[in-house]
C-alpha cells in the first residue's frame, strides 16, 4: 500500500525528457536579455516567468515547488534586477499558485490566464518598488510591459503544451 | 485542467514527508530571497563575482547577435549607398569649396587659442581613452537601465569609468569583469551627472528618470528659467566625467527643472569609449599610526 492506486485511467508518469527540458526553458527565457540593442525603457516581457508559470499550470509535476527559488536567482543574475527579487518573487508566485489549485479544482484556458496575468503583474510591479526609487518615471512603461506580457502569455502556453504533447509522444 | 494529484501522495509516509519538505524549501527559497535582497539594497556591488561570472560566459553570445543585427541593418544602407553615390559625391565636392574658408579660419582660431592658454598658463587635463568597446545587450526586462560593454578588467576598463558614445554620454561603469563591464546609463533612475549649460554656463544636475529622459535641475539659482532646445555638457564637477561631453537637450520651456532628452541613443550600432575618470580619485588618508603607537 505504499504506492497510490495505479490503474490505466491515471495519467502517466512525466517522461524524463520534459521534467529536464522545463528548467532549461526557464533559463533561456530568462537570457532573452541577451538580445542585441539597448533598451531606454522595460518593455521585454519577462519571458523566464512566464514560462515558469506556464509549465507549472500545465503540468504540476514538472517542476518541484521548490525550483522557483533556483530559477528566480538565475534570473536575478541576468536581468540587472536586485539579486534576490526574483528568488523571493517566483517563489510566493508558485505558492500563491499552489493554494489557489486547491480551490479552483478544475482549470480551464481563461482561468489560467487570468493566474499567469496577476502572476506576472504581481512580480513587475513588486520588482519595480524593490529596483526603482519611487519618484522615477517608469510607471507607464511598466503597464505597457504588463499588457504586453498578458497578451504574449497564451503564445508561451501554446508553444509549452506543444512540446509537453511532443515529449510524451 | 485537470486537478492535481500530487497534494495526497497515498499513504506512503516517504512520499508526504518529500511533499511537505518541498514546502519547506519553498518558503525557505523565498525567505534567501528576501535576505539576498536586503543584502543587495544595502550592498549593491556584492554579488558583482556572480554576476560577472554568468556575463562572461552570456557576453560572446550577446556580442554575436549583434554583429550579426549590424550586419542585417546595414544591408539596406549599402544599397541605398550604392545608388546614391554620384549624387552624394558632388554634394561633397561642393560642401569642401563652400566650407575652405571656414576650416582655415577655424585652425587659425585653434592655434590663437593654444597661445592665449599658453599665457594663461591653464592646465588642461587630456581626458585619456581607455578603451573603444560596444554595448551589445541590456537590462530590457528591468525598470533599472543597465547595459553590457564587452570590454572589461583585461582592456583597463575599471569600476567608475565614464563612458560616451561619438554623440554624448552614455554613463558609467559599475561592475568589470575579465572581458565585459556593466554599464549605469544616464538614464537610470539613479543616475546623476553634473552639467553646465553652454548658452551661459549654468550649473545644474541631470538625473535620470528611467524613462529614457532626464531632469534638469538648476544647482545655482533658484527659478533658473529653461528654453527649449538649451544644450547641456559635464561640467567635470565632482572629477568623474571630463568637461565639455554633451549630455542632452530640453525639450520644452519651464522653469527649476526641466525634462531633457539625452543626445547620446545606447542602441546606435556604435562604438562606445571608456574614458579614465578626469580627476584620480583622492588617496585615502594614512591610518593614524602615530596614535596607534
Amino acid at each position: 500500500m505504499n504506492e497510490p492506486l495505479r490503474t490505466g485511467f491515471v495519467e502517466p508518469e512525466a517522461p524524463l525528457r520534459a521534467k529536464r527540458l522545463a528548467p532549461l526553458m526557464v533559463m533561456a527565457g530568462s537570457l532573452v536579455t541577451l538580445l542585441p540593442g539597448v533598451a531606454t525603457v522595460p518593455w521585454l516581457p519577462p519571458f523566464g516567468l512566464m514560462l515558469l508559470i506556464a509549465w507549472r499550470l500545465l503540468r504540476t509535476d514538472l517542476l518541484r515547488i521548490w525550483a522557483a527559488a533556483p530559477l528566480g536567482l538565475f534570473d536575478d543574475l541576468v536581468s540587472g534586477q536586485p539579486i534576490g527579487s526574483a528568488t523571493m518573487l517566483w517563489t510566493m508566485c508558485i505558492l500563491a499558485i499552489d493554494m489557489l489549485d486547491t480551490r479552483l479544482v478544475w482549470r480551464d484556458f481563461w482561468q489560467d490566464w487570468l493566474l499567469a496575468t496577476g502572476a506576472i503583474g504581481f512580480c513587475l510591479i513588486a520588482g519595480r518598488l524593490v529596483a526603482s526609487p519611487l519618484s522615477a518615471h517608469v510607471d507607464t512603461a511598466l503597464v505597457l510591459q504588463i499588457a504586453l506580457s498578458a497578451s504574449a502569455y497564451p503564445l508561451i502556453a501554446r508553444m509549452c503544451a506543444a512540446i509537453d504533447l511532443k515529449a510524451r509522444a | 485542467m485537470a486537478p492535481q494529484r500530487n497534494r495526497r501522495p497515498g499513504f506512503s509516509r516517504r512520499a508526504q514527508y518529500v511533499l511537505f519538505l518541498g514546502y519547506v524549501a519553498a518558503a525557505l527559497g523565498a525567505l534567501v530571497g528576501a535576505v539576498l535582497l536586503i543584502l543587495s539594497t544595502f550592498d549593491p556591488p556584492a554579488y558583482a563575482v556572480a554576476r560577472g561570472a554568468l556575463r562572461e560566459l552570456t557576453t560572446p553570445v550577446s556580442s554575436g547577435l549583434h554583429w550579426v543585427r549590424r550586419g542585417l541593418a546595414s544591408i539596406p544602407e549599402g544599397v541605398g549607398d550604392y545608388f546614391g553615390v554620384v549624387g552624394e559625391n558632388q554634394r561633397l565636392r561642393a560642401d569642401i569649396e563652400r566650407h575652405r574658408g571656414t576650416v582655415a579660419r577655424a585652425r587659425q582660431l585653434v592655434v590663437e587659442n593654444a597661445r592665449l592658454r599658453r599665457l594663461l598658463a591653464v592646465r588642461d587635463r587630456a581626458t585619456e581613452t581607455v578603451a573603444v568597446a560596444r554595448l551589445v545587450s541590456a537590462s530590457a526586462s528591468s525598470t533599472r537601465r543597465y547595459a553590457t560593454l564587452n570590454a572589461g578588467h583585461w582592456q583597463n576598463v575599471r569600476s567608475g569609468y565614464p563612458v560616451r558614445g561619438p554623440e554624448g554620454l552614455i554613463g558609467r561603469v559599475v561592475e568589470t569583469s575579465p572581458n565585459t563591464a556593466r554599464v549605469l546609463l544616464t538614464s537610470d533612475p539613479e543616475s546623476v551627472v553634473p552639467v553646465r549649460r553652454t548658452r551661459d554656463g549654468a550649473p545644474a544636475i541631470a538625473a535620470g528618470r528611467g524613462d529614457g529622459l532626464v531632469d534638469i535641475r538648476s544647482a545655482s539659482v533658484a527659478n533658473l528659467a529653461f528654453r527649449a532646445g538649451d544644450l547641456f555638457v559635464t561640467s567635470g564637477a565632482g572629477g568623474l566625467y571630463p568637461p565639455g561631453i554633451p549630455v542632452a537637450r530640453a525639450a520644452a520651456d519651464s522653469r527649476d527643472a526641466a525634462q531633457a532628452r539625452l543626445l547620446a541613443s545606447p542602441d546606435a550600432l556604435d562604438f562606445a569609449i571608456v574614458h579614465r575618470p578626469y580627476l584620480p580619485a583622492p588617496t585615502p588618508p594614512p591610518p593614524p599610526q602615530a596614535a596607534a603607537e
